[in-house]
């Protein structure tokens, strides 16, 4: 009864315009994340470059502005953010033994949105100007500014956002609904858990920015009047709503590389997880707490001591499920036999630089203390503490992890502790000095500090270690082409995995899992690898498989809201029309023409697994 | 005796660290030489936190390097390591500790928070009250009592409270004097008016320095300001003279005739002239010029000249003066000083 | 079987919406969509509360707001909602035509709620009360009108639906579109519930 009506085989540039495929769409926010990434850096290297000396006259006032506007903005909604859905889209089907995800179209949406979100905010560069008002874009400083630069900011990061938003509920459904059988709850990798708490965050968190871009366009492009004083407004509302989102988007940004590193030290050190329990659970209370603790963000606004002290101790909470995690990774390499591939030591270097970007987050969470901390360059040092020192080292970490099953390469292990050690070491340059900087009366976000303030000697090493990290990931690109450009297919479990990932054949056949397979515990490879021959045993017989059809609809869908943020931003009612003309046209298309994919036949799939490669 | 050893093990600890931060920086504007009741409040709490964050650091540290030196794969070693899924005591032990480390430290915290939000009203005659209006890039500063207002130096007569109200004409800013006290925000909106206080400190005849501490603009780097602490002799002095300033302080004829006609509108000297730009009144005997440049008149002819190449994004129209009325009215300026 | 084909009584599940693994996905995703836009909202009513006082000299919501007016249109969308419930009833029991004229009055009722909505709007604009005239009207108008945008959406997708399926009875692909239309239009209700009491009525009490 099945049909098999139209499926095309698409090729090249075609292919990957119109994938649906998990698989892919992870490789395309890679590349994508990886791209913005790079420009997020230049421009912080840019910044370093400005500050090595005091009065230093090369990038100034408002032009700086931009670079650290630009430079946090690119960095978590356009670099971060998507090379974490670049891992949660390879890796998290894999994980849980599923063929997709729950919404492939709606995955390519998602991707597509971010994507031209991005490239539009990145445009403002050529176009008058970049957004420069911080990427907290606190009013009325954001709402006063004349230039098209926060336009940009505004409709770029909404286009961004919503194509997160439909991610997020895409992860839920897929881990609720499409785990293989005996793929319980808590048999779920760790990583996999995260990426469910985060995409827990990103549902109830996002919608929160959403509307605060809504306000925020509506005041600047139709003269609303939220934040404006003298019009009733009251620009505290702003700072209230985006901390409400922008707490929780800590945490969506570090739990899933403490994922990636529960997984990577278990693996390196040959034991499973010590207190896995714990583990789940302390994800689950740290993103709850997320949602409570916003004010610290605030206490310097004036909300009062009461308002203060409980978000104060709220904060201090969330120390302890996060302190649990720490032991609990030391304990798993307690007894376990190391190995120090790169993965292990992107790792191995990730629980100390995290640790201390969480004391001074505890140091942070004082509000009386805090009033001296406040938006000083402690406060620059702490965050990226967290940020770069946790989650790029662990996203570092998982790149070289799983880049085997992604791309089917492994990429060059000398090469890889060059980047290591140079990025690392760097790292600490960088940001160690900024805590005394701050300490010692320099705010952030300035352009200048003047002579004679005892400013100059730690800004200058702190200049030299953002270099050393950019030469670190330099090495780490010439790695990445290097791997590019050899034609090594690896084995499928280079690294002697624990997990479902490890157990298909490389290069990962398109519908993931030829049989279903049948889970039998925590780190389901290594169960069947010391209990069973090492192979997952099949919990369905071979059979017909289904398969999405591949789309163009989700491109031409973020085009639309592309051009459509472009009428907005240059009040071209015309151009904003056709643009989410554009966007109705592909919905109402999608709605009406249908689309019940493919079958693969049994046979194919047989002889995919004669031939070894399903 | 053992609880006795901890605690002193505690407090030398303390005080290493203590000399270790003291003395870090510029003495008028370091956190960690702090020169006033608040700062220095804030700074032992900065103490307490760094040295709990310490014990924390030192534990995580010396356990981490013993697992990575003890537990790496020797060559050879072929057998499995065993698979331990977790220990309860441990998990316990893991979450009780920090849970006490941190209600150690939750107690001041909350006491001091709700210290240093003490209402705006001065409690007796010793006590100083001040109004703060941050403009995008300078600070006006009212004395209410003292019916005088300000631009760019705020003069206090040392061991003295002094009680602050802050708000702001633009965007938001915000108020730090990291050496007497930790920031609080100016937001503009006279429902958001926050309230603050600090202690002079008891140095008199020093300059502490003022910072913005929240992005708001181009010039954000630039809106420095000046805390200069005096005698409370000297303050008096200073009130009288600034209170008896007008524009004819100055003994520069041309020059004022040139001010009175170009600067006066929106820039005050004594008792006449606008509110738009910050009052000029003493303006010979600041400490620099627009809050940033060495105070010469070199220096003043340039901004005067182009604002913009000075400051960014600054208020301050570009006048249409020759060289020799710029000449003049930089004379002029200079020579305002108080009695 | 293909989950185009329609459903006779013989092979109907008891909950067709769900019978697909694809159904089942698309039910839990759509819960969980309702749960973000209830965050959406609820920043709507957090701004809204902040500032809908704010009235300048402009007329306050007191002064504004006709309950009559809104009780009429809070009837329609009430309404809506029950007849929504039969059409899923219908659903359940197979029966296209029935679920096709529920639907149909759910779309009529919507669109009445939609008329009066922009006619109270042209009043109030008329009254001095606008998207620009203090941060009230800018609050009022994006509250409500993220509501209004709401129902027109709901408008055009059941039109969408019903055109596209009409003569193809209840199948497992399009069974859970219906639901899902039904319980985005009771969600649409529940918040415009919120609306009535939140704005209109502490507006009037003052």
């Amino acid at each position: 009864m099945a049909t098999h009506e139209s499926h095309k085989k698409r090729s090249g540039l075609m292919d990957w315009l119109t994938t649906v495929d998990h698989k892919k769409i992870g490789i395309l926010y890679l590349l994508a994340g990886g791209f913005f990434f790079l420009i997020g850096g230049l421009e912080a290297v840019l910044m370093r470059i400005q500050l090595m000396e005091p009065d230093s006259k090369i990038f100034t006032g408002e032009l700086y502005n931009q670079l650290l506007t630009m430079h946090g903005t690119t960095m978590i909604f356009l670099a971060a953010m998507p090379i974490i859905f670049g891992f949660m889209n390879a890796i998290v089907p894999l994980q849980l033994g599923a063929r997709d995800v729950a919404f492939p179209y709606v995955n390519a949406v998602g991707f597509w949105l971010f994507f031209f979100g991005g490239v539009l905010l990145n445009l403002s560069w050529f176009l008058g100007g970049a957004p420069e008002a911080g990427w907290t874009a606190y009013a009325p400083l954001s709402t006063v500014a004349e230039d098209t630069g926060v336009d940009f900011y505004v409709l770029g990061l909404q286009i961004a956002g919503a194509g997160t938003l439909a991610g997020g509920i895409n992860f839920l459904v897929t881990i609720i609904n499409m785990r293989a059988p005996g793929m319980t709850f808590m048999r779920m990798p760790l990583f996999t858990w995260a990426s469910f708490v985060t995409s827990g965050l990103i549902l109830f968190a996002f919608p929160a920015l959403t509307v605060g871009f809504f306000l925020l366009m509506f005041e600047r492009v139709f003269d609303a009047n939220f934040f404006n004083p003298d019009m009733g407004g009251n620009i505290l509302i702003w700072e209230h709503i985006f901390w409400i989102f922008g707490h929780p988007e800590v945490y969506i940004l570090i739990l899933p590389a403490f994922g990636i590193i529960s997984e990577v030290i278990s693996t390196f050190s040959n034991k499973r997880l010590f207190g896995y329990s714990a583990m789940v659970f302390a994800t689950v209370l740290i993103g709850f707490l997320g949602f409570m603790v916003w004010v610290h963000h605030m206490f310097t606004v004036g909300l009062g001591p009461v308002a203060n002290s409980i978000f104060a101790v709220a904060t201090m909470a969330i120390a302890i499920p996060t302190g649990v995690k720490i032991f609990n990774w030391i304990f798993t390499m307690w007894g376990g036999q190391i190995r120090f591939s790169t993965a292990m030591l992107f790792a191995v270097g990730f629980v100390p630089t995290f640790v201390m970007g969480g004391v001074t987050g505890v140091m942070l969470s004082v509000p009386a203390a805090d009033y001296q901390y406040h938006d000083s360059y402690f406060v620059v040092a702490h965050f990226h503490y967290v940020i770069v020192g946790g989650l790029i080292l662990g996203l570092f970490s998982g790149l070289y992890y799983w880049y085997p099953r992604m791309f089917n390469r492994v990429l060059n292990e000398t090469l890889g502790k060059w980047n290591f050690w140079l990025f690392f070491i760097g790292f600490h340059l960088t940001f160690f000095p900024q805590h005394w900087l701050g300490l010692m009366g320099m705010p952030r976000r300035v352009y200048t500090y003047m002579s004679g303030q005892e400013l100059d000697g730690a800004n200058f090493v702190s200049t030299i270690g953002a270099i050393l990290m950019g030469a670190g990931t330099i090495v780490l690109l010439i790695n990445i082409i290097i791997s590019a450009s050899s034609k090594y297919a690896t084995t499928k479990d280079p690294w002697d995995g624990r997990t479902l990932e490890w157990s298909m054949p490389v290069p990962t056949p398109e519908y993931n899992f030829a049989q279903t397979p049948l889970v039998r515990g925590l780190d389901a490879l290594y169960v069947e690898k010391t209990a069973g021959n090492g192979e997952m045993t099949p919990a369905e017989p071979v059979g017909e498989i289904h398969m999405p059809n591949g789309s163009i609809l989700p491109f031409i869908l973020s085009l639309g809201m592309f051009i459509a943020g472009f009428g907005f931003i240059y009040s071209n009612w015309y151009v904003a029309g056709a643009g989410l003309g554009l966007v109705l046209i592909t919905m109402f298309l999608r709605s009406i023409i249908d689309d019940h994919g493919y079958h693969i036949h049994k046979e194919e799939v047989e002889a995919d697994i004669k031939g070894g490669r399903a | 005796m053992k609880k006795w050893l901890q605690k002193g093990r505690f407090l030398s600890l303390f005080a290493m660290l203590a000399l270790l931060l003291m003395g870090c920086g510029d003495p008028t504007l370091s956190t960690l030489i702090p020169q006033g009741e608040v700062a220095d409040k804030q700074f032992q709490l900065m103490l307490i936190s760094i040295s709990i964050m310490i014990l924390v650091l030192v534990v995580v540290f010396v356990l981490y390097a013993f697992v990575l030196l003890k537990f790496r794969k020797r060559k050879g070693d072929e057998s499995t390591p065993k698979q331990v899924e977790g220990n309860h005591m441990l998990e316990l032990l893991w979450t009780v500790i920090p849970i006490l480390l941190l209600i150690i430290l939750a107690v001041p915290t909350v006491m001091r928070t709700f210290e240093f939000s003490a209402d705006a009203k001065p409690a007796s005659k010793n006590e100083l009250s001040i109004k703060v209006t941050g403009h995008q890039y300078w600070w006006e500063f009212e004395y209410p009592k003292e019916e005088l207002i300000t631009s760019q130096e705020l003069v206090l007569p040392a061991d003295t409270k002094v009680h602050v109200e802050l708000s702001s004409a633009d965007v938001i800013h915000s108020f730090w004097i990291p050496s007497l006290a930790g920031k609080t925000d100016t937001n503009p909106g006279d429902k958001n008016k926050n309230y603050m206080w600090f202690d002079t400190g008891s140095k008199t005849d020093v300059v502490y320095k003022g910072k913005c501490a929240e992005l708001c603009g181009a010039s954000h780097a630039l809106m420095d300001f000046k805390v200069r602490v005096v005698s409370k002799e000297d303050y008096k002095n200073w009130v009288a003279g600034y209170k008896a300033a007008d524009e004819k302080s100055s003994a520069n004829a041309d020059g004022q005739q040139v001010f009175e006609k170009n600067c006066l509108s929106c820039h005050a000297v004594g008792q006449n002239g606008g509110n738009t730009g910050p009052s000029l009144t003493g303006f010979g005997d600041k400490d620099r010029v627009a809050g940033i440049l060495e105070h010469d008149k070199e220096n003043l002819k340039k901004w005067i000249k182009d604002p913009q190449e000075v400051k960014p994004g600054n208020n301050m129209p570009k006048v249409n003066l020759s060289d020799e009325e710029i000449d003049a009215v930089s004379d002029y300026l200079l020579g305002l000083k108080l009695k | 079987m293909n989950a185009g084909e329609r459903l006779t009584d013989a092979n109907f599940p008891a909950h067709p919406e769900k019978a697909t693994l694809e159904g089942k996905n698309k039910f839990l995703g759509f819960w969980l969509f309702l749960g973000g836009e209830t965050v959406l909202f609820a920043t709507l009513f957090g701004t809204y509360l902040g500032l809908r006082n704010m009235h300048l000299d402009g007329p306050s919501g007191e002064e504004l707001f006709s309950l009559p007016l809104v009780f009429l249109a809070t009837m329609l969308l009430l309404t809506s909602s029950l007849t929504s419930v039969y059409a899923v009833l219908s659903l359940k029991q197979n029966k296209v035509r029935s679920l096709q004229g529920w639907f149909l009055v759910t779309l009529l009722l919507g669109l009445g709620f939609l008329g009066l909505e922009i006619y109270e709007f042209i009043h109030y604009v008329h009254e001095g009360h606008t998207f620009t005239s203090s941060a009230f009207g800018s609050a009022f108008y994006t509250l409500v009108g993220f509501h209004g945008a709401h129902v027109l959406f709901g408008i055009l997708w059941i039109t969408t639906l019903l055109a596209r399926n009409w003569n193809r009875g209840i199948t497992l692909s399009n069974a859970p579109k219906y639901y899902l239309f039904a319980l985005y239009w009771h969600f649409v209700d529940v918040v415009w519930v919120f609306i009535f009491t939140v704005v209109y009525l502490m507006g009037k009490v003052g």
